[in-house]
């Protein structure tokens, strides 16, 4: 399968999100600059982490205007796999992809570090290879990613299980000590209402290979890796499969 | 404007040295001339009291592809991969402004790396505060640790390591020392050189504002009462536009069509077209009204004295400049062809059409004054070298004394500041701050480079000579207990005002130490930085010849960390045990004292490094530790806080001294390491073909450190002590 890799001025987690897909995964990937129009052969679409545009104004402010986030929005309506990670998460919040907002950290400082997160749902396309409730270990490294959202968009995310990881202890517990930013309910990552958009705060690409200290990022590649050879094989987006 | 006494005064330059400038003009110079001059024969640019002192230092060895005098030191890695490396102070800039004044020591020296040709892999720092009970100490940990974190993980890239220091003799001098490595092709090297007469020279990078006219030059003086009000000369930095510049020239770089590129740092515009045009043997043609401004109304004197981040200049080859700038435009940044080689040695500014000022090339870099300054050994040295260990009073109490210096910011767990840095952005940190070095590996080989920064200034403080000489030694052994052979080392030596001969004879036993130490231990020096005039109030920071050294792993699956991982291991010290209580952390906190005579046998050191190494590639090692401030107890008090989950040990050591020597003592060459027991006769014989003492002092055991009958504290007491020392201070 292919992913696509947007590179926005600013992303600096571009290459990381690569070399996972490249060389871990051995699938195919090209980077997206984000001034290009007319997205062509993308089987998913990763939107990686950094601080585009500096984080001016307000994390991912400026970046949702980039040309190439109309391409972003269609690719999504139309059911593809759209990853966020870290400030890609904050993008596609201001893009109007997913709900609610992420705000600056609790104790308004950056913070890098492994933390620990509960699969909520592992019935997802990003999931699907994580045993529900299995507590995993992938690093965080951000300055906003106090989740918020307003009540009743909490509601609707609790119920309908598109709180996807939450931040918990390292056996389980999504207890208040937990939580590294403040964000409500420790939502660490959240899907849209259709289940193929994904944005989560922790780094799933640093936590991919065994000498970075975890490998239980993977699960997020596996899953997307699996649900496309799965599934969507006859319905790539973007383009006619000549089937 | 007429050059009056006063004028020259401002400049800081002294009488004598106008008396130069007349002699090499062959007239007076106009204000902008004078201003290009005092930047140029500052401290911070000329280097006019250190250089005749530099040239002590090897500088070749087999790794060095590229010794001092670029923008950054390379040494080769092997592949076709070379590293390039260097550490730069902006101690002035960050304790009148810290947040920026870090930010843009950060952007600085990343600058520094990219401009080789090299994409920055890692950064570390050396961070140098006041006491605690110093009111403004606070203020400069949280708004310098901001900075660099505001900058690193902006641009993305990590910053792995460093060391923080707190001591009285820094409350009105901060140190903010930033180093970075980067990555390239061996063959792809870029240097800042101006040849080709005729060739374009292009400015690429943010506008030129009146921002930091004069940094250089308040970086070479000393400050009185109310530094503050030089926050003018102190920059802002913009992260995003480096970003943007870094990735941009990267690519420019892929082309054939650079000469030689600098960047814009300290006395901005001037220095780099100077710099270049000297190593090139050439001139540079610069036109004022084709330098991007932010301003209108901007003088000469203001654009070429400019201290604006974020810019670069390149010469590039004739013909490609319309393509150089098309690479520029795709990453939305201004490029502007701002003049050319000229044939002529000398700087050349025009304005309207006119030449606004001119001056050989020579005179602001080979021809500028040198000062051999007047060195003495101070009159207080003997009576801090005195030092009586009878009359130490014994703790009554062990356990207590020990969680008091794990609670010293000189110990205490650093946590609270490198949580605040993206570490591991790149995906490359294997080692991450907290273990003696970090490392990082290098996606597409099994290789792996280690890198540290060390210095402790108190025994330089003692023995300018033998603690300059400890401080590359230790940097060599953090880099030799995680399983890397160190290759080469930057420097940036922080002194106080050099115009006094006590801080100029720490100055020069400093630089010999150095040498000794690189002679002995095989590490040549390929880059560095001074930094004069830390003084405030007549008060000079202890001497820091901080050291950044990189090693080198053929293999990433032979490194180490510190950490004890598993219970029963046998631990076993390297190197003999001698008591030192000489300069100690102990000495400090516990007794108030700084004292005695802190000393290395740097053959000895040689050894145990070697037979490390060795353990280390023989597989033997599980963990292994450097024995530094607080002696083996806070050693094995640190090697027992895994982040992984923490264990305890239980120790006997065998010494026919005080007890307080045999755990506090900081005497050198000394290593903790941990192996299987089957693995014991195995290091025994390593150690003795280095001739490196190794004996076995205790297991790794249980929830408690225990060390004889004088340390019994559960790890829980401990990592309450050392873990969150910082962070009550910094809150309280």
């Amino acid at each position: 399968m292919k992913f696509g890799i947007i590179v926005f001025p600013g992303s600096n987690c571009d290459h990381d999100c690569y070399h996972a897909v490249k060389h871990v995964f051995s699938q195919k990937a090209d980077y997206v600059w984000h001034k290009d129009t007319g997205l062509k052969g993308f089987d998913c679409l990763i939107l990686p982490g950094g601080f585009s545009y500096g984080d001016y104004l307000r994390t991912g402010a400026i970046a949702r205007f980039s040309p190439v986030m109309n391409e972003v929005v269609s690719f999504a309506k139309k059911g593809g796999l759209v990853l966020g990670i870290c400030n890609g998460f904050q993008i596609l919040t201001e893009a109007g992809l997913l709900p609610g907002v992420l705000m600056r950290n609790r104790d308004l400082k950056f913070i890098c570090k492994q933390t620990y997160l509960r699969v909520e749902n592992n019935r997802t396309a990003f999931t699907s290879s994580y045993g529900e409730g299995s507590v995993v270990k992938i690093p965080i490294a951000h300055a906003d990613g106090n989740y918020y959202a307003d009540p009743d968009t909490i509601t609707a995310l609790e119920d309908n299980g598109r709180v996807v990881l939450r931040y918990s202890t390292s056996d389980g517990q999504a207890a208040p000590e937990a939580n590294p930013n403040g964000s409500l309910n420790n939502i660490a990552g959240i899907t849209n209402e259709a289940g193929n958009v994904l944005g989560m705060m922790p780094h799933p690409e640093r936590a991919a290979e065994a000498e970075l200290g975890s490998t239980d990022g993977r699960g997020v590649f596996e899953s997307i890796i699996h649900a496309f050879s799965d599934c969507c094989k006859d319905h790539r987006h973007g383009h006619k499969t000549h089937s | 404007m007429k050059i009056t006494e006063e004028t020259v005064k401002e400049h800081g330059l002294s009488s004598e040295e106008y008396e130069r400038i007349l002699g090499i003009l062959g007239r007076e110079p106009n204000l902008l001339e004078l201003g290009i001059f005092s930047v140029m024969w500052s401290e911070h640019c000329s280097y006019k009291s250190s250089r005749r002192h530099l040239k002590n230092f090897p500088t070749k060895g087999p790794y060095v592809l590229q010794g001092p005098g670029e923008n950054a030191g390379i040494v080769d890695i092997g592949d076709g991969l070379a590293v390039a490396f260097k550490m730069e102070s902006h101690n002035h800039p960050s304790f009148i402004e810290p947040y920026q004044g870090a930010a843009t020591g950060v952007g600085g020296i990343l600058r520094d790396i990219f401009t080789m040709g090299a994409r920055p892999i890692a950064s570390l720092n050396s961070l140098r505060f006041g006491s605690f009970d110093n009111p403004r100490t606070a203020y400069l940990v949280e708004g310098v640790t901001a900075g660099i974190a505001g900058y690193g993980n902006c641009i993305g890239v990590p910053t792995v390591g460093g060391e923080v220091y707190f001591d009285d003799s820094y409350n009105g001098n901060c140190l903010v020392n930033v180093m970075t490595a980067g990555l390239l092709k061996k063959d792809r090297i870029f240097r800042g050189t101006a040849s080709g007469i005729g060739n374009p020279v292009i400015y690429v990078g943010s506008k030129t504002g009146r921002d930091g006219i004069h940094g250089a030059t308040m970086a070479s003086d000393v400050f009185g009462e109310g530094g503050e009000e030089r926050r003018p000369t102190v920059q802002v930095g913009d992260p995003f536009a480096e970003k943007l510049l870094l990735e941009a020239c990267l690519e420019l770089f892929k082309t054939s069509h650079v000469v030689g590129i600098q960047d814009m740092g300290a006395a901005g515009l001037t220095s780099s077209s100077v710099e270049m045009a000297s190593r090139g043997g050439t001139g540079i043609e610069l036109d004022m009204d084709a330098v991007p401004r932010r301003e209108e109304g901007m003088t000469p004197y203001e654009i070429m004295l400019s201290e604006s981040q974020e810019r670069m200049l390149m010469v590039v080859k004739k013909g490609t400049g319309e393509a150089v700038k098309e690479i520029f435009r795709k990453w939305d940044l201004e490029a502007e062809v701002v003049g050319r080689v000229i044939e002529d040695k000398s700087i050349r500014i025009l304005e309207n059409g006119k030449i606004s000022g001119e001056i050989p090339i020579a005179s602001l870099t080979d021809d500028a004054p040198v000062y051999d300054r007047p060195s003495k050994r101070p009159d207080w040295q003997d009576s801090i070298n005195e030092f009586d260990k009878h009359a130490v009073k014994e703790p009554e109490d062990y356990n207590e004394t020990l969680l008091k210096l794990l609670q010293s910011g000189n110990i205490a767990s650093k946590e609270w500041i490198y949580r605040q840095y993206d570490h591991m952005v790149r995906t490359d940190t294997v080692v991450c701050p907290g273990s003696d070095a970090a490392v990082v590996r290098i996606k597409g080989t099994h290789k792996a480079i280690a890198l540290t920064v060390d210095c402790n200034s108190r025994y330089c403080y003692l023995d300018p000579f033998k603690g300059a000489a400890i401080a590359v030694a230790e940097a060599a052994r953090n880099l030799a207990v995680s399983g890397a052979r160190p290759i080469a080392l930057t420097d940036c030596l922080n002194f106080g005002n050099p115009e006094r001969p006590e801080v100029m004879w720490q100055f020069t036993e400093a630089v010999m130490g150095i040498r000794e130490a690189c002679i002995i231990l095989g590490v040549p020096v390929i880059g560095g930085n001074v930094s004069l005039y830390n003084e405030t109030s007549g008060v000079s920071i202890h001497p820091t010849p901080t050291i950044g050294m990189v090693g080198l792993i053929d293999d990433l699956s032979e490194h180490t960390t510190q950490w004890f991982k598993n219970e029963g291991d046998v631990i076993v010290l390297l190197g003999s045990n001698a008591a030192a209580l000489d300069g100690s952390e102990y000495m400090k906190v516990i007794h108030g004292a700084e004292k005695g005579m802190p000393d290395i046998d740097l053959a000895k050191e040689k050894n145990i490094q070697e037979a490390c190494l060795e353990a280390i590639k023989a597989g033997i090692i599980v963990s292994a530790h450097d024995v530094s401030e607080g002696g083996v107890a806070a050693a094995l008090a640190e090697s027992c806080l895994n982040p992984e989950g923490a264990i305890g040990a239980v120790v006997g050591l065998s010494y026919d001294w005080r007890a307080d020597e045999a755990l506090f003592g900081e005497a050198q060459s000394k290593v903790i390491v941990t192996i299987k027991d089957k693995d014991f006769s195995k290091i025994e014989k390593i150690c003795k073909a280095h001739s490196t003492p190794c004996e076995p002092i205790g297991r790794v055991k249980g929830g408690a450190l225990v060390i004889g009958d004088e340390i019994a504290l559960p790890l829980g007491r401990i990592k309450d002590a050392w873990g969150g020392a910082l962070a009550k201070y910094l809150h309280s």
